[in-house]
Formats: C-alpha cells, structure tokens, sequence
C-alpha cells in the first residue's frame, strides 16, 4: 500500500482534515502555512468545456509542486467553467482548491449559497475578490452586479463561519470551516492607501492574501516595509504573486491592456535583449522569486502562468522554494491499481459480446 | 505610458462589430460616459474640509428641526426634501441617492460613482495615472477618496469597514433618516429606561 502522505485523512482523499486547533479551515493549505512552511499557490485555466477530464488533466500538471490551486471565477470578465464547478471536481480527486469569488456576477444570495455549497463539497479556502469590471470581458454588454464587494464579502462570509449566521441573521445548522483569502494589488495607485487597505480587509475577515504579479521588487519591498509596521504581516500570510511573461511583446501587450499589472520597462528592455525571450521570461521569473522568498513577512508564492502551466513546476523546481519539501500529490490508490491491472484489457479489447453469449459463459 | 499601442481588447472587438450608428448617448453606460466633466465632484473633494465642517452644523440644523419634520410627518416632508437633496447632492458630488450617504467616511468622493460601487477602498485595477479601470478618463474614485479624506478633521472613517448596501433604501433621503436615527439616538439618551 502507498504510504499514507501528509496532510491525508486516511478515510480517503477527497475527505476534510481533522480540526487542529487555532486552525479555521480543515483544508491543507493552512496546515502548511500554519506551520511556517512555504507556500505555493497556482492558478488552473478554467477550460471552456464540459468535460471533467480537461479540469483533471490541467490540474495534473500541478501534480506534487503546488500546496493549492485557484479555481478562478470568470478572470477578466470571460466566459469559462465555474469556480463551484472546477471546485466540485478538484475536491473529488483530493486537491485543495481556493474558490474564487467574484461579486460582479453575483448578488449576495447566490454568493452565500455558493459559499456553503463550496463548504459541502471540501473546498476548504476561500478567496474573495471584486471581479474586474464587464467591459474587460468578452461580454461587455452583461450587467455587473457587484452588490457586494470583496471587503463586505470577506465580512459576509466570517459571520457565516465565526457566528454561524447568513447576512440576514438567519442560523445556520453547519456553519462553513473556510481559510479566508483577499487579494492585494501593491502596485496599484493610491499606493500610501494600500498597505491600511489592507488592514481594513484583515479587519474584516482575511487570512491569507494573494498579491498581483509582482514585477518590480523594491515597489514590493516598500509595500511590505509597511505592511511589516503596521503589524498585518503576523495575522496575515502574505503570498506573493508571480508568473513568466512568454516575451516582449505580451508584455508590452498585458502593460496597456490589463489595468493594475505594472511592469517596469527594465523587465521589457531584459526580455527584449535576450535571444529566447520565452526562457528569459522563466528566468526573470525565477529572480523575482529568489528575491521575493527572502523579504520577510513573505509566507509563500502564488504562481499564474497563464497558458504556460507546464513551466509552474520548473519555476519551482528550479527556484528551490520548497526546499526538498513535496507538497500532496495524487496518486493511485492500491485498489484502484489492481482493479486497472485486471480490467484495463476491456478498455482496449474488441469484443462484442451479446446477451445470449454473456448467459452462455455464466453457466 | 508614452508609447500608444493600438489597444484591441475583447470589448473593443465587440464594440466594432456592433452596428454602426450617429447616435451616441452619453452617460448610459460606463463606456460611453467619456463626455463627461468631473470638475464639480472634484471641486468638493479638494474642499472636503469645508464641507464636513459645513455638514455638521447642516446636521444640527436638521436634527433642530426635528419637531418640525415630526409634525408635518417624516413621509410627509420626504418627497420635497429628497427633490432638494437629490439636486444639491447630484450637482455637488454626481450622487446615485444610495439613499445610505457615507460621503464623510470617503473624503466626500461618492463611492457609488464607482462603476464597481466599492464602499470599502480602491480595486485592483486603478490605472497608473490614477483613473478607473472601467472608465479611463475618470479619476478613480477611491484615488479621490483617500486624498479627500486626508483633508478631513475624522478622515480615518475611510478605515472603518462599510455594510453592504441595501438596496430598498434606494431613492430615499438620507438626510432625513440620519435626522430620524439621530433624534431617537438622543431621545434613549435622555430616558434610557423608556426603550428598553
């Protein structure tokens, strides 16, 4: 038998941890930060499919590198599967998904519903984000809700959990045992508000949080210089966002088109000079990293690389955060193993069989 | 952002295919505000000072009045009051009669002139020369906000995490609810073994 791996419950995978004490969530993600080692987050690409096979395949390629996967919930304003849906099939195969919650599409109703759903199903962390607006999308003629944002909704679901209430004051049977996430964006005006900004969504409920690309490091030290001051860094875990950029071009591209990603022109003037760009990209990536792991205050990375999901194990790898410790990693349980032994062949057998012959057999 | 790269977004790809047509109405959707000035609303965040000052007698004026609003009946005087405060609040800071002001915790910036109707601080996607995401030649809402309320004497309200809105309060008077809530804070004040 496979030995039993850390952070398992031993009743099966898809299974919830049991309660450790001073931990809200029974989800592995928290265990890993709560025990002070670094994290590593990733984003899976919601297929446009609906196939289950496309969610494991690309979650696959996470396989034993990652701490957590991001379930994004319809990333600038497109169309793709849902971030209930990729959960419900991640939490299946035993991964930790981070649901995304985004309020542009959703009034608060739906969002609490999705919320104990989510609960239900073993997603054990939650991430609550305003959404970018319609206009980004590829339905800019939809109604933006946002009747809540991520601040209230950070709110809303901590009541849910703490006092095990909805909004409206209703009880709840089995209040939701989530890990609370927010998103932070340093490199965003007015940046003297940003790091209080932060405060106030610690205030309201955030655990951990997950920063926008970082791209300029001293902007990033600055960010967190302050943050340190103000002391959110001991009741936050504060993962740094990273990913590769596949070249020049896409970054002159993401810098005009994507609002609030800020990338110096010393990044697209390395890029530009270099003869495989794609490498360099990976490269650049790696340095961001190696110099990000050591501000302190730092307890992890999130990794998007977007389309590029093959490199997330390399940048790990080869950037040696998780210092020889592997994250879980799905792998075939025994059982399984031999019923495939034995039954694999009627996958690739060609028979047909009728009915009069199946009786004659079982004779 | 010196260089002008040609910006082919999904939006922008939507928006070509449309139909093509001389009418233009401003101020329907979020794209097509771009007419507009903000020369008023900025106005008042520059005098944030000044106007919080002048608010607070305003509420005392209000809550003075009290009896007044009380005799005629608060439904009564409501129709005429939220004409006015709709008009002076519309001109002063483009106001959406939220109906739940919270102007003197956001530096006087109307925070529900953000397309994304944040009441709690700035999203992600503020530009880098300050403007909105959504509507890129207004400046960002909450970029106002926190400068506003950098002026204010009770400018660190903006820390206080704001309630969701609530949306049947809509096209209400704050003014006079504020009154109301006010005068009954100080009626319990008064007798506090009466409400219990």
């Amino acid at each position: 038998m496979t030995a039993l791996q850390r952070d398992e419950n031993p009743a099966g995978i898809h299974l919830p941890l049991d309660p450790l004490p001073g931990h809200t969530s029974r989800g592995r993600l928290e265990r890993v930060l709560r025990r002070g080692e670094f994290a590593v987050t990733t984003e899976l690409n919601p297929p446009d499919s609906a196939d289950p096979e496309d969610v494991y395949n690309r979650a696959k390629i996470f396989d034993g590198w990652v701490d957590a996967i991001n379930a994004v919930d319809a990333s600038g304003a497109n169309c793709h599967m849902s971030s209930v849906g990729i959960c419900a099939l991640l939490t299946r195969m035993g991964y930790a998904p981070i649901m995304q919650i985004a309020c542009r599409d959703k009034n608060r109703i739906a969002i609490q519903g999705d919320v104990l759903g989510g609960a239900a199903m073993g997603v054990a962390n939650m991430l609550c984000l305003t959404g970018d607006g319609v206009q980004a999308g590829d339905q800019p003629g939809a109604k933006p809700v946002f009747d809540l944002d991520s601040m209230s909704l950070l709110e809303t679901i901590r009541i849910m959990r703490d006092n095990g209430k909805f909004l409206s004051g209703r009880k709840l049977t089995t209040p939701p045992q989530v890990f609370l996430g927010c998103a932070v964006n340093p490199f965003a005006p007015p940046y003297d508000f940003r790091p209080i900004h932060l405060g106030k969504k610690i205030a309201a409920g955030a655990q951990f949080a997950q920063t926008q690309y970082c791209f300029d490091v001293p902007m990033f030290k600055a960010f967190m210089q302050k943050a340190r001051d103000l002391g959110h860094t001991e009741k936050l875990f504060l993962l740094c966002g990273v990913g590769p950029l596949a070249s020049a071009k896409t970054a002159k591209w993401i810098r005009s088109n994507v609002p609030g990603i800020h990338i110096p022109d010393a990044v697209i003037k390395r890029l530009e000079g270099a003869q495989d760009q794609k490498k360099e990209g990976k490269q650049l990536c790696i340095d961001i990293i190696n110099e990000v792991k050591e501000i302190p205050g730092v307890a992890g990375i999130h990794v998007m690389a977007y389309r590029q999901e093959e490199y997330v194990a390399e940048i790990v790898d080869e950037s040696g955060v998780l210092k020889g410790r592997q994250p879980w990693k799905r792998e075939i349980r025994r059982d399984d193993q031999i019923v495939a032994q034995r039954l694999d062949h009627i996958l690739h057998d060609e028979i047909t069989e009728t009915q009069v012959d199946m009786v004659k057999t079982a004779h | 952002m010196s260089e002008q790269q040609p910006t082919v977004t999904q939006a922008t790809l939507v928006k070509k295919a449309a139909p093509k047509s001389d009418y233009k109405p401003a101020d329907v959707s979020p794209q097509r505000r771009v007419q507009r000035t903000f020369a008023v609303r900025l106005w008042s965040i520059r005098h944030s000072r000044l106007l919080e000052w002048f608010y607070s007698r305003f509420a005392d004026v209000f809550l003075l009045l009290h009896p007044l609003w009380k005799g005629i009946g608060y439904s009564r005087v409501e129709a005429p009051v939220k004409f006015i405060e709709k008009r002076v609040k519309g001109f002063m800071f483009d106001c959406r009669m939220c109906g739940q002001c919270v102007l003197s915790s956001t530096g006087m910036s109307c925070p529900m002139n953000c397309p994304k109707q944040l009441r709690n601080g700035p999203c992600g996607g503020v530009r880098a020369n300050g403007n909105c995401e959504v509507e890129p030649d207004m400046p960002c809402v909450w970029v106002k906000a926190w400068e506003g309320s950098r002026n204010m004497v009770h400018g660190d309200k903006i820390l206080t995490v704001q309630k969701p809105v609530d949306q049947s309060l809509r096209e209400t008077s704050a003014w006079l609810r504020v009154t109301a809530q006010a005068a009954a804070a100080r009626e319990t004040a008064r007798n506090p073994g009466a409400s219990a």
